[in-house]
């Protein structure tokens, strides 16, 4: 793979920041976008733009026509079974959220489990926390190992047949930790648990097959793989999603209004009310056509082989910890902890050398407890990233050693 | 190499203050105190205070965690204000403000005495809060009773 080209295809990253040529290491954050969704975003507001599915005129007729394009690649990319069953969302908090808000208040009692992790997204425990609060319902968290893994002899004890819901994270935001989702998933079903993964950080980034993973739920973002902001998938098992009532009440959702009560239509539309964010849909459509041009496998090699290389040359810091699984095996970010200066302190110095990296805790306070920081700096990557940037971020974090000691 | 903008932020004198917080630790009781936090960087002041009958500061340490500039901050909070009146601390704080955010010129800046080091934040809006977290706590342990 002509990794180099590959990255002359996003123009932002051609710039100098406080002199110095940018390096962006915030993709687990927020990716950046190629042309080819920029000249899609353009050119469907320069030619195509007009509301979906209501109107007759071509200008919709073309924008339905994109629009339900985009549902079917997206169908595709995951590997669902019909496109009906993708639903679009704002993002992956929006579609953990409507789970929450739909089968988990139809479905959750008092005496219920919902079972998550110690190292979820705030995203992946509030809406949980929320629902059990309605409900009755108890959150329990299977707690993170040192090594930053899921403590597997906990996995046994708590995943019991109180259980209704089982929800964690595919690839951890805060660690890198790619959680065993098939095996997990497996073991949930047969205690009868209904389970939801959290891909807001391995779409795009790995293949992605929900009938493979076994998964009821799977929820993503576009704008972490190459797509929009305000766009995201919730993908739902279809004998699930006709079971549920709907979230959001409005139009595009429904059959039929009378001034006493409302019939609403089958899914995906029952979950989508008012109008879509339609440009982001289409966008996301083509940040999938232009991935699938590069292939996921070879983004998921190129990203295990940024993620080593930065977790092998960062070592070399004086005072660095890196959290996270050190066996080889983790996604494409490495957080770590220096006993020189504070994340703050380090973003903001590594900013001033045109280094892009997020300090704080990366809304996972539960897991910074747990490994007693108060927060950590977060170099993420993707595969327009070289070992050239993680070379130049080394020296950085060298150069800071020497400013902040 | 390094930007002016990040040297007049990071002066040795405020990393000087952040490896060695002055008055740093506990107040016994009784005295006032007051936790201070920036939920969205995670830095924590907690200030305690111990007031006069006549309203003079006699005593003020801290304790807390986070980013170099609300470190040196407090600490250097807590030099300057000790033995002031409240009515004083409360200039100072004011004229801090009004520096570490650009909002005008101090009323004494000479009273600000090293304070004024930290105006390097000016051009780093979204340090602001850090400059200003110990002084936030420190008017809620006043406030407090």
């Amino acid at each position: 793979m002509d990794w180099h080209r590959i990255r002359s295809d996003f123009p932002i990253l051609d710039q100098q920041v406080n002199g110095h040529p940018l390096v962006y290491l915030d993709s687990a954050a927020s990716s950046q976008k190629p042309r080819a969704v920029i000249q899609t975003l353009s050119r469907y507001y320069e030619r195509d733009n007009a509301n979906v599915h209501r109107a007759l005129h071509e200008l919709s007729n073309r924008a339905t026509e994109a629009f339900e394009a985009s549902r079917k690649k997206v169908a595709r990319f995951i590997g669902a079974a019909t496109e009906d069953e993708i639903i679009f969302t704002r993002g992956t908090t929006e579609g953990i959220n409507l789970v929450a808000n739909t089968w988990g208040t139809q479905n959750l009692r008092a005496g219920d489990v919902i079972l998550i992790t110690g190292m979820e997204h705030h995203s992946n425990i509030v809406p949980w926390q929320l629902l059990a609060q309605r409900t009755g319902a108890t959150l329990k968290y299977i707690p993170v190992l040192d090594d930053g893994t899921l403590d597997s002899a906990a996995i046994e004890t708590l995943l019991t047949e109180q259980v209704k819901l089982f929800a964690f994270v595919h690839i951890s935001n805060s660690l890198g930790t790619i959680n065993p989702a098939k095996e997990l998933i497996a073991k949930a079903k047969a205690l009868g648990a209904v389970t939801l993964l959290d891909g807001a950080q391995s779409a795009g980034h790995m293949p992605i097959d929900v009938q493979d993973l076994g998964c009821d739920f799977f929820v993503f973002s576009g704008h972490k793989m190459c797509g929009p902001t305000g766009i995201g998938v919730l993908y739902g098992r279809m004998a699930l999603l006709e079971t549920m009532p709907p979230w959001h009440g409005g139009g595009e959702m429904i059959l039929t209004v009378t001034m006493e009560s409302s019939t609403y239509k089958a899914p995906p539309h029952r979950f989508e009310a008012g109008t879509p964010d339609i440009s982001g849909v289409i966008g996301l459509g083509a940040a999938i056509d232009y991935l699938e041009a590069i292939g996921l496998e070879n983004i998921q090699r190129h990203d295990h082989n940024l993620a080593n290389y930065a977790v092998q040359r960062m070592t070399e810091v004086p005072g660095i910890r890196i959290l996270g699984p050190q066996n080889g095996h983790r996604g494409a970010l490495a957080a770590f902890h220096l006993d020189f200066a504070h994340p703050h302190d380090l973003v903001e110095f590594a900013n001033s050398h045109g280094v892009a990296m997020r300090g704080g805790h990366h809304c996972t306070q539960p897991l910074m407890k747990r490994f007693k920081v108060p927060g950590t700096t977060r170099a993420s990557f993707y595969f327009y990233n070289t070992l050239e940037e993680i070379n130049r971020l080394v020296e950085v974090l060298l150069l800071a050693r020497k400013f902040f000691t | 190499m390094l930007s002016d903008d990040l040297r007049d932020l990071y002066q040795q004198v405020i990393l000087d203050h952040s490896r060695n917080p002055r008055n740093s630790g506990e107040l016994p009781p009784p005295c006032l105190h007051a936790h201070g936090d920036n939920p969205s960087c995670g830095d924590e002041i907690d200030v305690w205070v111990r007031v006069s009958d006549k309203g003079d500061i006699e005593d003020l340490k801290f304790t807390g965690q986070g980013c170099a500039i609300s470190q040196a901050s407090a600490s250097m909070m807590t030099q300057k204000i000790k033995g002031k009146s409240k009515d004083e601390a409360a200039a100072v704080r004011e004229d801090f403000r009004r520096v570490v955010m650009g909002d005008g010129a101090p009323t004494n800046e000479d009273a600000l005495g090293e304070l004024i080091l930290l105006e390097g934040v000016q051009k780093f809006p979204q340090r602001v809060k850090c400059a200003m977290l110990a002084w936030r706590a420190l008017e809620q342990a006043l406030e407090s009773k």
